[in-house]
């Protein structure tokens, strides 16, 4: 199918640098008014303690396919032209970029919504981990969003593959959309 | 040709009196970030009976690895790249991983 062309996801091995502008690039289409992405970094500090690193590893080939799930669901809930996802692996330093989404649609709330619901999406279902490196210590980092749906994950048997409906309406900031799950 | 019979033979040899379609599977389990700390392992072959099931998979490595006791409560399972709960039965050469609470972005 043409849509599934025009979906990119990419899993970095260590030290490769992510490229925005070329996941711009690939969005990028004439008839496509909208491009939203979303970049993740490394932060400087953890509830006061100073981080000098997050270093990534992942199930790769099932990665892969929920990135590729998720990106589905979000087809069939918006309206999108084209999807970029790439995520890093092994160690991102303070200021640098792990994971890039970008999205394209022909009017912009498509792209902006489905871009909240890939990051938010990731972050609950993609088997990666990310340990966070202190000067004194290193603890792997857990989820909530991965936490609250844990109990629907093993039930589905699936990968993400469950389509998620979005209220028509729903428009707030920061969680607080409904999302109505296909039983 | 005498190959055959002798072939037939071998086969019959094999074949075990009671149980059908052979009484184990082999599968390969998946240990990641904590669950690697906790085992020293990134996979580990696991021979199960026949029937056995991703609970029966999860008690075996506990008896191995009792540390594993940890993360048990907060981990999901994956069987050949997909989520999974306990009831499933595994076959020969599938893939199990064990999935701590997870990181990404």
């Amino acid at each position: 199918m043409a849509e599934e062309e025009r979906t990119q996801v990419e899993i970095l091995e260590e030290n490769n640098l992510i490229d925005m502008t070329k996941y711009i690039t690939y969005v990028s289409a004439p008839q496509a008014g909208g491009i939203a992405t979303f970049a993740g970094t490394t932060r400087d500090t953890f509830e006061g303690k100073s981080v000098v690193e997050l270093r990534y590893e992942a199930y790769v080939p099932m990665a892969i396919r929920c990135i590729k799930s998720m990106c589905s669901s979000a087809r069939s809930s918006w309206n999108l032209h084209s999807i970029a996802v790439a995520h890093r692996l092994g160690s991102v330093p303070v200021g640098e970029t792990s994971i890039f989404i970008a999205v394209s649609s022909v009017h912009r709330a498509d792209a902006l919504d489905a871009c909240k619901f890939l990051i938010d999406e990731l972050k609950a279902t993609v088997p990666i981990w990310k340990k966070e490196v202190y000067a004194n210590g290193e603890v792997w980092k857990e989820n909530s969003e991965f936490a609250e749906r844990r109990l629907e994950l093993g039930k589905d048997r699936i990968c993400s593959g469950r389509k998620v409906e979005v209220k028509a309406g729903d428009r707030k900031t920061c969680c607080g959309s409904k999302v109505k799950v296909d039983g | 040709m005498d190959v055959t019979n002798i072939e037939i033979k071998t086969k019959n040899a094999e074949c075990k009196p009671a149980e059908n379609k052979g009484s184990s599977v082999q599968i390969k389990v998946l240990f990641f970030s904590r669950a690697r700390d906790l085992t020293g392992l990134t996979e580990l072959p696991l021979e199960l009976s026949s029937g056995s099931t991703t609970q029966d998979c999860l008690n075996k490595l506990v008896a191995r690895f009792p540390s594993l006791e940890e993360i048990l409560g907060s981990m999901v399972l994956a069987l050949n790249e997909e989520y999974t709960n306990e009831s499933v039965i595994v076959q020969d050469k599938d893939e199990l991983a064990l999935i701590p609470p997870i990181s990404g972005g």
